[in-house]
């Protein structure tokens, strides 16, 4: 009952239990029975009582939308932040549209050279499954008004996506810690490029791993 | 216009934590289909009190909703005649408790089956399956779980430590598995 044994059991019940993914089917339901039900021209799609009050409430649920994300932007006009919340953005993106990764791949030889001619810079990548984050993949991305490179790891089933761009000094220094929408950031400046993490696993792990990969560049001299 | 706006963004804040809601679902019913549904029903229901959010972290949210979903699907309230249950389930299952406490087989000198520990949890009440799943699948925090089960935070860690050692019993005792 000691919080050593509590630590072991935890970690039996991370490694040697079932995290259920959902079904892309049930993905596509869900969304087409939202838009259905969001959709002025076939209020017969949805049952009466609850057509009848998102008619009556859309006007003053989008009132409250707009204000809260106006309120949100103009109280968090800080550059750092705004970028960060983009990168959230992008990662969300990510794994809404079926379109992580352009490029599959654990090979960071077949990658890497993904990338040659579709950027103007060669983005340094590294597998660290040994470590337990294991290179799936790579994707043209867009942050900061800049394409960037997007190199998707995996955790556990926590998705990461690592943004590398050539290093910018007029851009934000990427934090050491943010969290937006249950997603963590984090990131450095290198040398020549700039990364930005993001991903839903918890701050203190995703933080471990900037480290174990801010580590690998420096050793690799990019 | 309007309504496709609200609808982007509510897809953006939500749909991410598909995942962490189907899981929830599908360990509280212990059926894919059962989970796929009440999973479904729960969107449209998130759907429908967006409003109600008001920004931050949408997961705790959604999974209060999914979880609260599950529970009447089980035709269970999720809260009074089960914390009844939970004071009741006590001494009885003190005994197995205590036994597995003092067994000299540490969890750690075995290796388990992820077929038994996946077992071990289905075997857990609801109530106790749902914080350590969100506990430790999930890694929520305290605060967090509180938020998703609407109980206090106390609760939280009394029916996780209670969740745990129901768990160590049930490993502990290969034969009792199903």
């Amino acid at each position: 009952m000691d919080q050593h044994e509590d630590n072991e059991l935890s970690t039996i019940v991370k490694t040697q239990s079932d995290r259920h993914a959902a079904p892309a089917a049930l993905r596509e339901r869900i969304v087409t029975a939202i838009r259905q039900a969001d959709a002025p021209s076939r209020p017969e799609s949805t049952s009466q009582g609850w057509w009848q009050w998102l008619n009556r409430g859309a006007a003053f649920a989008m009132g409250v939308v707009v204000s809260v994300t106006a309120a949100y932007f103009f109280t968090a006009a800080n550059a750092q932040e705004r970028l960060a919340q983009e990168v959230v953005s992008s990662h969300v993106r990510s794994l809404m549209a079926a379109h992580l990764a352009d490029v599959a791949s654990s090979d960071r030889h077949t990658v890497k050279p993904w990338f040659t001619g579709k950027l103007d810079f060669s983005p340094p990548v590294h597998d660290l499954a040994v470590e337990g984050f294991a290179l799936v993949g790579g994707r043209l991305d867009y942050i900061g008004g800049r394409p960037a490179a997007a190199l998707i790891y995996r955790h556990r089933q926590h998705t990461i996506n690592v943004f590398v761009q050539p290093r910018d000094d007029r851009s934000p220094a990427p934090p050491a810690s943010f969290a937006a929408q249950g997603f963590n950031v984090t990131g450095w400046k290198g040398e020549a490029m700039q990364y930005w993490l993001v991903s839903d696993l918890n701050a203190g792990e995703l933080r471990q791993f900037a480290q174990r990969l801010h580590k690998a560049t420096d050793n690799a001299g990019s | 216009m309007k309504g496709t706006d609200r609808t982007r963004r509510f897809e953006a804040a939500v749909l991410p934590h598909l995942d962490a809601a189907y899981n929830l679902a599908r360990w509280l019913l212990r059926d894919e289909q059962s989970a796929q549904d009440v999973v479904q029903e729960a969107y449209l229901r998130a759907f429908r009190f967006f409003d109600g959010f008001r920004g931050g972290d949408a997961r705790p949210w959604l999974l209060g909703i999914v979880r609260n979903s599950c529970f009447t699907w089980l035709g269970q309230s999720g809260r009074d005649h089960v914390e009844f249950d939970e004071e009741r389930d006590s001494g009885v299952l003190d005994a197995g408790i205590e036994a597995a406490a003092n067994d000299p087989l540490r969890l750690l000198e075995r290796k388990f089956e992820r077929t038994q520990v996946n077992a071990a949890i289905a075997t857990l009440p609801p109530l106790f399956r749902e914080v350590l799943i969100l506990r430790e699948l999930e890694e929520l925090s305290y605060d967090e779980i509180a938020q998703v089960a609407g109980i206090p935070v106390g609760t939280v860690m009394s029916r996780l430590s209670r969740a745990r050692a129901m768990l160590r019993a049930a490993l502990t005792q290969p034969d009792k598995e199903d």
